[in-house]
């Protein structure tokens, strides 16, 4: 059985970093897990190709939710996913979830063997 | 809760009480039985799915508080002894772990 994946977008690649950390040490290592944060020329901003590496990096069988934070992270990742195999992209989705705690909850749901549904419904119970 | 066939209560003890790392621990924990358990801090509730990682999260419980357990399914005993189990080791807190 594999467990769903997580992806970590972020403008920050501190941010992303960082809460990468907090779900391998708060959640463990049974989940796929990849982040991305910054433009291609270092600076604060998201890379569509960068965000495509990391949903490859985190794949798994039972698809990726992936995290966000603020705009072009989630037209950068929409873009992503678009440009994603016929085969892959229905099993990606972008959770609409406070990042950092989006991905804990994501990621504790995941481990446990949730479908993709699941994982993206729990992350957004956390959403006013 | 339709028919519940078990029931248990834990003091915490660790410092930080059911703060965000235990409560991933024991959801995880939890998610690992088959049968339905709900978690409350006292006996006369309000219960929550002790599967819902949102749910406890959201649960406020400090050191020296008291967290009640109940199940109901085929395998709510064993259930219910892991969880007092971990709750009774402290969530198995290291140095560090915050």
């Amino acid at each position: 059985m594999s467990n769903v994946g997580i992806v970590i977008v972020s403008h920050s690649p501190k941010v992303a970093e960082g809460a990468a950390d907090m779900v391998r040490q708060m959640v463990g290592e049974e989940v796929p897990l990849a982040w991305t944060g910054g433009n291609s020329a270092g600076g604060l901003g998201t890379d569509f190709e960068a965000i495509g590496a990391a949903i490859e990096r985190a794949w798994s069988e039972a698809g990726v939710a992936i995290l966000v934070d603020l705009g072009g992270a989630e037209t950068n990742s929409e873009m992503a996913v678009e440009a994603l195999p016929d085969s892959k992209r229905a099993r990606v989705v972008i959770c609409n979830a406070p990042i950092v705690e989006g991905a804990v909850v994501a990621a504790t749901e995941a481990a446990g063997g949730a479908p993709l549904q699941v994982v993206r419904r729990t992350a957004e119970e956390l959403s006013p | 809760m339709d028919e519940i066939v078990a029931t248990a209560s834990s003091v915490l003890t660790n410092e930080i009480g059911l703060h965000a790392r235990p409560s991933v621990k024991l959801t995880k924990l939890a998610k690992t039985f088959a049968s339905r358990i709900e978690v409350a801090a006292s006996p006369q509730g309000p219960w929550v799915d002790a599967k819902s990682i949102v749910k406890v999260m959201a649960f406020k419980a400090a050191k020296g508080d008291t967290l009640h357990f109940r199940a109901s399914g085929a395998d709510a005993e064993q259930a219910l002894a892991a969880l007092r189990a971990l709750v009774d080791e402290a969530f198995h807190e290291g140095a560090g772990h915050g």
